[in-house]
């Protein structure tokens, strides 16, 4: 008795949500999509994976010796991370990160699909607190849209404002926190609220406050379906084994309503009830199979999940699956696919490189131009000399002295570096020394000499730099 | 075409093609109109605010009411570059400076020879080559232009000398000698000076070099024939020829020979005298570069290589 009392519950859920079905329309650009919010696994997940963000607003405000710990310093060309000091010379390592970086997401891309675009993407987080905000204002996507419909009223007018107020005030937030990673943020508030910021602090704020403002509270999903570079790539890394959201047909099919709460002899599980498109952010239809505006943020798995549950049928109508094992074939290992362990490679020796990089970031670093108009110049004495001029980086916030040898060439003589130069800190100092040599010593007219740099203070500090000691024929 | 539309209600222009591809007569987008009357009615503001037609007797041009001009904007970025190089060029021009102050301060020395460099490839490279690097005689017969970059030097070569040098200019005077001396002399005197340079010393020569009735060249070149600044006599005894030979060391003696039997500088009684004049930069000179290149210049010298 109490089982039919149950199932006729059931069977209510169900037909309200039948009741609604007609609101969720699949999105052909044509209107604002309100999706439905519903609590889940993936919901859960999808606000720890956003609150990753937190650290983009209050970065800047880590101190770290006194100093800001992260600042990329554009105008003093340096950028600080905690105790490292990267200059201009150093920016190979950047292009290692930026190589990891893509690789990175590419390898995921691989593995689960566009993770990125349904967990991490700036847009799709901004666009998910924009339409969070606009859900506590406004309510319901069905008030929602009524209230969209409706003729002005001041009432209207007063939700509105206050919600595009407020996204107003995120999108400024962020422009300002974004400014405020190349500069000192403490200093920046203070300039904002003065309005002695530079032109370009004002300009970036603009930018960005502008572009938030639109880009995450109109342009939506439009922008991952129209705007978005990264949508476009990652979609075409796919591949058969890629585990994504996807729609279990063998399961699903045929799809029918239920009659009565019950499900019709020889339908699937699937109930055509549109709780899957109600709640996509852009406003695809899951049961069509790969889209390119799915983002795979696996919401839709927690509304199937929770219809699921009411009609009493298994998890996993829609789940991660991949299209291969959906089909039955038999899905490879992960690490036995090549493109996995192809990428894996290129990861491993960006990361080797980057790794290598910060180890070896020397506190010193030197060039040697070598003089070229004359490259060599015949002494009274009859010796060869020849000139040099020393580029001496100083990457340490102290003034260093430094001395300067030569190695790799006998009988030369260094002259013009008897007392230890003085390297400004942050700077490029450059010296001019000599390099002579007797007539007969010279072997060749060109001969390898290496220029070693060390600091007085600081002996741990050198560096190193190849270059020639050239004479006539 | 359009009497039997098979679209009649979707405003198309009536054309098609393969009997369902057709022209569409849509409005253009919002947003491209926006753009496309943002641009025309800029271009009007344009017109009013910067210099754009020709005036009517195509002599001159509207002028624009923000009064900008390609030369004006040139100049006030010039004028911020100069702002810039103020500090050191005030420092530099003070009377009290010294070229052995600027020096002696690495900064200003580095901004004074990167400075110099273009004074230099103006006013000097042209017989000195560019670094100093000197231009070679092409035959025993020509002058050719000393080198900087070497630690020889005429007239001495620290700074102050350097100095000197620029603002008055040098010119040094040598004898001829074929008048003097028979052929033999002048080539015993010419194997005298090469075997000096190379260290030892060809009797016969060395006998004229110290003669006190013939020759007589320890009179200006000294005993020990290593010359004398005041004078700027050359140095004998050393590796550096002032009047080198581009190519070798062959030529070295016919050079010497023609310097003895001609002179320098002495063009009013022997036409093939040796020419080798450096002109004043300083008001002394045709053009007075004034004190404050100078300095530059000789700081620049005096780091080419040799400088003491």
């Amino acid at each position: 008795m109490s089982q039919t009392a149950e199932d006729q519950q059931a069977g209510g859920e169900v037909d309200a949500l039948y009741a609604e079905s007609h609101e969720w329309k699949i999105n052909v650009g044509d209107e604002t999509i309100h999706a439905k919010r519903m609590e889940g696994r993936f919901r859960t997940l999808k606000w720890w994976a956003a609150s990753s963000w937190l650290l983009f607003f209050f970065g800047p405000y880590l101190r770290w010796n006194g100093n800001q710990a992260i600042l990329f310093d554009i105008p003093g060309r340096q950028y600080h991370i905690f105790d490292i000091t990267i200059l201009p010379q150093d920016v190979w390592m950047l292009s290692l990160v930026l190589l990891f970086l893509a690789i990175l997401l590419a390898v995921v891309t691989t593995l689960i699909g566009r993770a990125y675009c349904g967990f991490f993407c700036f847009q799709t987080i901004w666009v998910d607190v924009f339409t969070w905000l606009e859900e506590k204002f406004e309510g319901s996507p069905a008030k929602r849209k009524k209230l969209d419909k409706a003729p002005f009223s001041l009432e209207k007018i007063t939700i509105k404002l206050k919600k595009h107020l407020l996204w107003v005030l995120i999108s400024m937030l962020t422009g300002l926190t974004f400014v405020a990673w190349f500069t000192d943020v403490y200093q920046l508030w203070v300039d904002y609220f003065t309005l002695s910021a530079s032109s370009t602090e004002w300009g970036v704020l603009a930018l960005f406050t502008v572009g938030t403002y639109v880009l995450a509270g109109f342009l939506r999903e439009q922008t991952c379906f129209w705007l978005c570079p990264y949508a476009r790539i990652q979609a075409v890394m796919l591949d058969r084994e890629s585990m994504i959201p996807t729609y279990d047909f063998n399961r699903g099919e045929p799809r029918g309503r239920l009659k009565k709460g019950k499900t019709i002899e020889g339908n699937g599980d699937c109930i055509d009830c549109n709780q899957c498109v109600a709640v996509c952010p852009t406003g695809v239809d899951i049961r069509g199979g790969l889209d390119e505006g799915c983002i795979t943020c696996a919401l839709c798995i927690d509304a199937c999940d929770s219809v699921m549950d009411k009609i009493k049928k298994p998890h996993g109508l829609i789940r991660y699956e991949s299209i291969d094992a959906l089909e039955g074939k038999v899905v490879m290992p992960l690490m036995k696919r090549p493109r996995v362990l192809v990428y894996f490679v290129i990861m491993s020796i960006a990361f080797v490189g980057i790794i290598y990089g910060l180890m070896n970031i020397s506190g010193l670093d030197i060039k040697v131009l070598h003089e070229r108009q004359p490259l060599f110049v015949q002494l009274s004495s009859g010796a060869i000399q020849n000139k040099y001029e020393l580029k001496i980086l100083n990457k340490t916030h102290d003034t260093m002295s430094v001395t300067i040898a030569t190695e790799g060439l006998d009988g030369v003589e260094l002259v013009g570096a008897d007392e230890p130069f003085l390297a400004r800190p942050g700077k490029v100092t450059p010296y001019t020394v000599y390099l002579r040599m007797p007539r007969r010593a010279l072997e060749s007219s060109s001969m390898p000499v290496y220029f070693t740099l060390v600091g007085v203070e600081q002996p741990e500090l050198s560096a190193k730099y190849k270059s020639m000691f050239l004479g006539p024929r | 075409m359009s009497e039997n539309n098979p679209f009649p209600n979707e405003n198309n222009t009536g054309h098609f093609w393969d009997d369902t591809l057709r022209e569409l007569s849509n409005d253009p987008p919002g947003w491209w109109r926006i753009g496309f009357h943002a641009s025309w009615l800029w271009c009007i503001v344009y017109f009013f605010l910067y210099p754009s037609l020709p005036t009517l007797d195509l002599e001159g041009y509207t002028k624009g009411s923000m009064g900008w001009t390609s030369v004006s904007e040139y100049k006030e970025d010039l004028a911020k570059i100069d702002q810039v190089r103020q500090k050191w060029e005030d420092r530099i021009n003070d009377p009290e400076t010294t070229p052995a102050m600027i020096l002696a301060d690495n900064e200003l020395r580095n901004y004074t020879v990167r400075s110099a460099k273009v004074l230099f490839g103006d006013y000097c490279s042209a017989c000195h080559g560019s670094g100093g690097a000197g231009n070679s005689a092409r035959s025993a017969t020509e002058s050719g232009y000393p080198v900087l970059a070497d630690d020889d030097w005429l007239y001495g070569g620290t700074i102050e000398q350097i100095q000197m040098t620029i603002t008055n200019g040098r010119k040094g005077i040598m004898p001829n000698y074929g008048t003097r001396l028979s052929e033999a002399e002048i080539t015993d005197l010419a194997k005298h000076v090469v075997a000096l340079s190379e260290g030892s010393e060809h009797a016969a020569g060395k006998e004229l070099f110290m003669g006190p009735t013939k020759g007589g060249c320890f009179a200006c070149h000294g005993m020990d024939a290593k010359g004398m600044d005041a004078l700027g006599s050359a140095n004998l005894t050393d590796a550096v020829w002032r009047f080198d030979v581009a190519g070798g060391d062959d030529h070295r003696q016919a050079s010497a020979l023609h310097t003895i039997a001609h002179g320098v500088n002495s063009e009013l009684i022997d036409k093939a005298s040796r020419n080798a004049v450096m002109p004043a930069f300083g008001p002394l000179g045709t053009r007075d570069l004034g004190a404050g290149t100078i300095k530059k210049l000789a700081v620049y010298v005096h780091q080419l290589g040799g400088g003491q």
